[in-house]
């Protein structure tokens, strides 16, 4: 990784010990390198929480927005100036609760920015309340008795909303989560990856998931690669969850949502 | 009717104010009655070279002509009152990251869903203090549609020089109206001020001016903005002394130039023994209601504000003559009412006259008015 990509004054990042988030960023400096995108041209835009403050530790241009605004401020940026790569850096919270409405709209849109999900289960920032993506049963302190929602799913929800690259990876597999990156920025129309990342100070003490390195190594136990998880039968998937890509459609080839319709 | 006039509706002079004044980016979302400046910018930014986008909220789209502002477009949003409330967390986050924005509010009745199709003035206090925290906004009120096209040209350059959030507050009527306008005077361009050396490169470093020279993201400052607190280096801090260096920095970059933000328009103010005071459409009812006042032999004024904040007690104070009456009508409750109190204390008789039944006042009311109250 280009340590130039990090603006080494603003270190130490502010994440707890053995927070997941600092290896999604990692990863996603990795994926802006091999890339070989020009740095001046790559923007990242965050809302608000843990996940957000990344995009001010790195050296190029970011923004800090309101929670759950990252994706309208990212979707100006990019149809005022087509020509930057335009990054999403938010939470599980941030995109799916209070951003919802505009992560679905941005994928109905197609419009061309990347949104990276750092999903660590829970609200970090605040103090490890449960939001949209907890899973069910979960400890959390809105969820004391055991979290009594469903959460989404958050790869199905963008692909239901037209997402045209949707991806999932975890930390453990880090050249994993580095490739679907590098896709998704490279895709051209609206892509998402759901990187799971684990906050040990909060829903990993509250629900006994063991210290910051069993949460990362547990990966490898309860994630499938989509590639196998096919050949393994309901009972064996349960309690896990699969990682890979799920959708990755050609902005313009003939299947694409987004592509021009013919006039009837 | 010269050849250089042509008829508009105040929500198409918005419009087409906006792009005189270089305005090439406009997000919005349909709403009574400010939706025909969308509907404008839609079929006249692609012509321009702009781009329009309907957004999915007034969140949304607030936010977005904040990033399309910071990647160095001029950019507007409308809306009217229900979505003016979605907008003001936007609002917040443009003033503090300092992103020049035009919001227009074509103002309806109120509160809540109200009265969709009705004409009211009750948006005033909600256009200074409708998001949290101290903060400064620059509020612009037409009264005409000639001055919808010429104050969205104004409230377009006051956001690029001063970097800041300009509202201009207009109002159902007004929005509606259709009048002749001339449209020919090329406009008084003013851009926002750029860095131009990267070396040392600090975007809320200022001069004397105290308005920074934020970079324009992808031109290789890698800026950066948060609506945290922040030094001049852009970055968080949660040290006091910077937040209220911040905060005083925010008004002072307005209030150190008074003399360019506010106007008002007044007459015969001078020798005018009761005064009216008003804004935006009401200043209408009034300006007849002074010139049949007059013709009784009255000694009638009116001061109509074009700019209402920033609010400056003393400005209005000198501009207001000595009359010993103000009349203040408006179509809320009494919210300008409160501020010209604050101003002449017991000084002079001032006299709210509310209308909160969704139509104007007419110069007739205005005219009983002043006969019911002895005034």
């Amino acid at each position: 990784m280009r340590l130039d990509f990090l603006r080494s004054e603003r270190l130490p990042n502010i994440w707890c010990p053995g927070c997941g988030n600092g290896i999604v960023l990692h990863a996603l400096l990795e994926a802006i390198d091999q890339l070989q995108l020009d740095p001046d041209k790559v923007v990242l835009v965050s809302g608000i929480g843990c996940s957000s403050r990344a995009p001010a530790y790195t050296a190029f241009d970011n923004v800090h927005t309101l929670h759950g605004r990252a994706i309208p401020v990212a979707t100006g940026i990019k149809l005022a100036n087509p020509d930057l790569t335009v990054i999403v850096v938010t939470g599980d919270g941030d995109s799916s609760a209070i951003g919802g409405n505009h992560l679905i709209h941005a994928a109905r849109r197609d419009v061309d920015i990347t949104v990276v999900v750092f999903n660590n289960y829970n609200y970090g920032m605040t103090g490890g309340q449960a939001s949209p993506l907890t899973p069910d049963s979960s400890i959390t302190t809105t969820t004391p008795n055991g979290n009594l929602d469903r959460p989404f799913d958050l790869v199905n929800l963008a692909a239901g909303a037209g997402a045209t690259y949707v991806a999932r990876s975890g930390i453990y597999f880090t050249k994993h989560l580095v490739d679907h990156l590098r896709k998704a920025i490279a895709h051209d129309g609206f892509s998402l990856v759901d990187a799971v990342a684990q906050c040990p100070t909060y829903f990993g003490r509250f629900n006994k998931k063991g210290s910051a390195g069993q949460m990362v190594t547990s990966q490898k136990d309860w994630m499938v690669l989509k590639s196998v998880a096919g050949k393994k039968t309901p009972d064996e998937l349960a309690g896990k969850i699969i990682i890979g890509e799920f959708v990755n459609i050609e902005r313009h080839a003939p299947e694409s949502a987004a592509a021009p319709k013919e006039q009837a | 009717m010269s050849e250089k006039m042509v008829l508009m509706q105040g929500n198409e002079a918005v419009a087409e104010g906006a792009i005189a004044a270089g305005v090439r980016f406009y997000a919005g979302y349909p709403i009574t009655p400010s939706s025909e400046i969308a509907e404008t910018m839609a079929r006249r930014m692609p012509q321009v070279g702009g781009t329009f986008i309907q957004m999915e909220d007034e969140i949304a789209s607030i936010m977005a002509i904040v990033g399309a502002s910071m990647a160095g477009k001029k950019v507007l949003t409308a809306t009217s009152g229900p979505g003016f409330s979605l907008m003001q967390e936007g609002l917040g986050y443009a003033c503090m990251v300092e992103a020049p924005i035009v919001i227009l509010d074509s103002m309806r009745y109120g509160p809540s869903t109200g009265m969709a199709t009705k004409v009211s003035q009750m948006d005033l206090m909600q256009a200074r203090w409708g998001t949290h925290g101290d903060h400064w906004v620059i509020v612009l009120s037409p009264s005409s549609v000639e001055e919808s096209y010429q104050l969205t040209i104004r409230a377009v350059n006051l956001a690029e020089k001063y970097r800041n959030p300009v509202i201009v507050l207009s109002d159902e009527t007004i929005s509606h109206l259709r009048e002749p306008i001339d449209i020919s005077i090329p406009p008084t361009i003013v851009d926002r001020k750029l860095p131009t050396e990267k070396a040392g490169y600090a975007p809320y470093k200022t001069d004397e001016s105290l308005v920074p020279a934020i970079a324009t993201v992808g031109t290789g400052f890698r800026t950066t903005f948060t609506g945290l607190v922040h030094g001049e280096s852009g970055f968080q801090t949660a040290n006091g002394h910077v937040a209220e260096a911040l905060v005083e920095r925010l008004r002072d970059k307005l209030f150190n130039n008074l003399d360019d933000i506010i106007q008002f328009e007044t007459d015969r103010v001078e020798d005018a023994d009761v005064l009216f005071m008003s804004f935006g459409i009401t200043a209408r009812g009034v300006s007849e209601a002074v010139e049949s006042l007059l013709s009784h032999g009255r000694k009638a004024g009116s001061l109509r504000f074009i700019t209402l904040f920033p609010f400056d007690d003393d400005r209005v104070r000198k501009a207001a003559g000595s009359a010993r009456t103000v009349v203040v009508p408006e179509l809320n409750s009494g919210q300008l009412v409160l501020l010209i109190k604050r101003v002449f204390g017991d000084s002079r008789k001032v006299v709210p006259l509310n209308k909160i039944n969704g139509d104007l006042i007419s110069p007739q009311e205005i005219l009983n008015f002043v006969q019911e109250e002895n005034l």
